[in-house]
């Protein structure tokens, strides 16, 4: 009979752990729905939005009350589809040089001990420290002087994302450190050179940080602010889409402007959110990889 | 993490042994925590300071040593050594090095060539930085006035300090082509030979090979940022804006620290001094990195504890909800959620049809309420990152020490706070600094979020228009933007920025119980 007791004491105990933890996850799931909407809501806003035809203008509610393809239509009768085009090309140009330049850098900076390599790398965290938008004061003036800047902003542009993007090596540096050096040394001891190493060896091994920094590299210009201001200084041919529909939600503009703005981030939106879903995995290694070395 | 560490460091407050520590009281042991931080920062400024001491020091010995050398190489030396002090590539071509000879050779030519055309003027206008600005005639003929164009300052600053680069570089082949004369007379003497042109393009695929990889990107590095750097210091000491443009209007020149003094003077002319507006954004600045970067670190941490939390499905599902919104350009959606918050905005036009407020809230228009609102939107934008890098580091952390913890009878606080807090603090250390300083200059948020609203009227009559919300370098960006583009006072507060990163990165590295020796990788 005590035997029946106490098995019956701890099966109570049993459900009551049991309970608690439905308790609990029951809990860590609103919480979870919870944050997913707010992360959401403002995403499902602006598709909505986008297809407002009623008024242009900021309005209470969010759900149109007459739908159509209105905004879309209109955005093709400003300087979007130029600014979009720039963009594509800066981000696909960006994308590919941005890439070898970073591998350049942090492959060497991993794999080589050369004079010198400690101070440079402490000289470029220094020079990191500096607010990077005082170089475009300069910067502005002479791509001007090269013809590289307003409506000939985006060879101007390219060249100042790529040329200092050495100086971002980090999270890659941190990948090819992960790579055993045994693999370099035996493959020395058959007589093969460093070009070798490099073609044969570790670049079939680094896949995830090539895709990674090519995400990076390539989702860079559709956020660039300050340098696209600078380069493209108020000439519409020259600007990135950051740009141009920032003016759009000016004060004097936000009334004709808003629904068709919701319509371009939608459509910008669209590419870049379907690339990174894409490659998603090699994204979250990265941030991960990099983050942990510092 | 190891507590012991803050015990070695010396300083003016009472150190506690290990055991010692054990024993104190919670509130003791957070406050011992607090002073030992803050008693290492001296200890940490003057190791910093030591360093660059000690940096010096080296620098002037390798000068002097270098010298020697130089010296002794030519009294040692035998004739193609000592005609290559004059002719670089000398030494090289007598002995067979035709390549290397050449180059050497080349690059001299060059460098004569362009300081006899053009640097020496550049170099030579430095001091004054142009002796003639634009002057107007008027034209007896046309009846207009014609502008001629002279001196350009702006040209003068860069090229001349482009030349400085170039001098150097010189030097340092100079002393190579030297250095080499020596080796190859070493070498020779040993009875060994001496590389072949075939051998040096074959060496710079192999033991050379990282010379080539870098060439590429530090010829960037060198020409797009440190060359600009050195140049926007530069400008700290003149009095370059947009009526002194050095061309079309006005040259510009050198002013001394006149800059510095106003900057940091307390007596402002009529309305708020240069160093009270200042200080005002340098607070707000500091303020709000920290709150920036620790309610993320811990919401994002709780984010993906919750997420990793044992019985939870759809882990994947919940995680690409949050990293979506990282793939989404931030101009869109903080533009977007801007104006969310305005005052006719979705969220007011949502409150106010419930019946929740009578009123529009003053999102963007309080000062208060607009300060606290970016740090809630900032929130929003930063958990998924953290959250992607604390699951990773989270699922590192050893499962048997919570299983043996429950053991003992730990509850889930104490898990946290005893397992895995110190655990993250310990490998995201380096993460928080950095992170820290990027939020100090954290433009995108800020900027498309407020463009630094509202007005802060007692800060604005100084420099341009300063909002509450307004970070450095925002700040920074407004005064080259604006219609006075102040370049020398933006070149300033640059510099400012600068010592207040570095300083902040000095003292917490220093005082950092880990500082993590990167070879432990490998």
């Amino acid at each position: 009979m005590s035997e029946s007791k106490t098995a019956a004491s701890s099966l109570k105990r049993h459900m009551g752990i049991q309970a608690s933890r439905r308790i609990g996850n029951t809990a860590a799931y609103i919480v979870l729905v919870l944050i997913s909407v707010i992360w959401l809501i403002p995403f499902v806003c602006i598709l909505l939005q986008s297809f407002r035809v009623e008024s242009t203008w900021q309005v209470g509610y969010v759900i149109p009350q007459q739908w159509g393809l209105d905004n879309y239509r209109n955005l093709m009768n400003t300087d979007f589809p130029k600014w979009y085009l720039n963009t594509l090309i800066m981000a696909l140009v960006t994308a590919v040089l941005q890439t070898i330049i970073v591998l350049c850098m942090s492959y060497t900076l991993s794999r080589f001990r050369f004079k010198g390599r400690k101070f440079l790398m402490r000289f470029m965290l220094i020079l990191g420290m500096f607010p990077g938008m005082l170089t475009m004061i300069i910067l502005y003036r002479v791509l001007k002087d090269l013809g590289m800047t307003q409506a000939n902003a985006v060879p101007g542009l390219i060249l100042v994302y790529i040329a200092s993007s050495g100086m971002g090596y980090y999270v890659s540096k941190g990948f090819f450190d992960t790579i055993p050096k045994s693999l370099d040394e035996a493959a020395r001891i058959d007589g093969a050179t460093r070009f070798q190493i490099l073609k044969k060896i570790i670049l079939p091994l680094s896949k995830p940080i090539v895709i990674y920094t090519v995400l990076t590299a390539f989702m860079g210009p559709w956020g660039d602010y300050v340098f696209a201001r600078y380069v493209s200084f108020g000439t519409s041919a020259g600007m990135n889409v950051a740009v141009g529909m920032y003016n759009w939600l000016n004060k004097d503009q936000i009334s004709s402007y808003y629904t068709m703005f919701c319509a371009g981030g939608v459509l910008v939106a669209i590419p870049v959110t379907a690339l990174f879903l894409w490659l998603q995995k090699y994204y979250v290694e990265g941030v991960t990889g990099g983050a942990v070395k510092g | 993490m190891d507590s012991g560490r803050f015990f070695e460091r010396g300083g003016p407050m009472i150190r506690y042994s290990d055991l010692e520590y054990l024993k104190l009281s919670k509130g003791k042991r957070f406050g011992y925590k607090i002073a030992s931080f803050f008693a290492s920062i001296p200890t940490a400024l003057k190791n910093g300071l030591l360093a660059i001491w000690r940096f010096l020091g080296t620098v002037f010995r390798g000068i002097g040593s270098e010298i020697k050398d130089l010296v002794n190489t030519f009294k040692e030396g035998d004739l193609p050594t000592r005609v290559s002090y004059l002719v670089m590539g000398f030494g090289n071509l007598c002995r067979g090095q035709i390549l290397r000879g050449l180059l050497f050779l080349l690059f001299e030519a060059v460098f004569i060539l362009y300081m006899v055309t053009a640097g020496g003027y550049w170099l030579g206008m430095l001091p004054s930085l142009g002796l003639q600005g634009p002057t107007k005639e008027l034209d007896p003929i046309l009846d207009v006035f014609v502008t001629t164009y002279h001196d350009n300052s702006f040209k003068i600053l860069l090229y001349g300090v482009l030349t400085i680069f170039f001098i150097i570089a010189f030097i340092y082949t100079w002393r190579l082509n030297i250095r080499q004369n020596k080796l190859a007379m070493q070498i020779l003497k040993s009875g060994k030979k001496l590389k072949s042109g075939k051998d040096d393009l074959r060496s710079l695929v192999d033991d050379q090979f990282h010379k080539t990889l870098l060439a590429l990107p530090l010829t960037g590095i060198i020409i797009f940022t440190v060359l600009p750097i050195v140049f926007m210091i530069l400008v700290a000491f003149t009095n370059y804006d947009g009526t002194h443009d050095g061309f079309n209007n006005n040259l510009f020149t050198w002013v001394g620290w006149q800059n510095f003094n106003t900057m940091l003077s307390w007596q402002g002319s009529g309305g708020q001094s240069y160093a009270a507006t200042f200080g005002e954004i340098l607070s707000w600045t500091l303020i709000w990195a920290f709150f920036a970067t620790f309610t993320n670190y811990f919401l994002g941490m709780m984010v993906a504890m919750l997420i990793n939390k044992r019985g939870i499905r759809l882990k994947k599902l919940w995680r690409t909800i949050l990293v979506v919104t990282i793939a989404i350009p931030q101009f869109i959606s903080l533009l977007y959620v801007s104006k969310m918050f305005a005052k006719n905005g979705i969220l007011n036009g949502f409150l106010l049809s419930m019946g929740w407020i009578q009123q529009a809230l003053p999102f963007w228009e309080d000062p208060t309420w607009a300060r606290i609102t970016v740090i809630v939107i900032n929130i929003w934008i930063g958990i998924p990152y953290l959250m992607l890098i604390t699951t990773g580091i989270l699922m590192n952390i050893p499962a048997d020490l919570y299983e043996s913890s429950r053991i003992d009878g730990a509850n889930a606080w104490q898990q946290y706070t005893k397992i895995t807090l110190p655990y993250m603090l310990f490998v995201t250390g380096p993460y928080l600094l950095t992170s820290f300083t990027s939020n100090m200059n954290n433009f995108n948020v800020i900027y498309l979020l407020t463009g630094g609203a509202p007005t802060n009227p007692a800060a604005s009559s100084a420099a341009g228009t300063v909002g509450y919300t307004d970070l450095l370098i925002t700040w920074l960006f407004k005064i080259t933007m604006g219609a006075e583009s102040q370049y020398y006072l933006a070149s300033v507060v640059g510099i400012l920025v600068f010592i207040v990163v570095a300083v902040i990165s000095l003292v917490v590295y220093g005082a950092m119980p880990s500082i993590k020796n990167e070879e432990d990788f490998q």
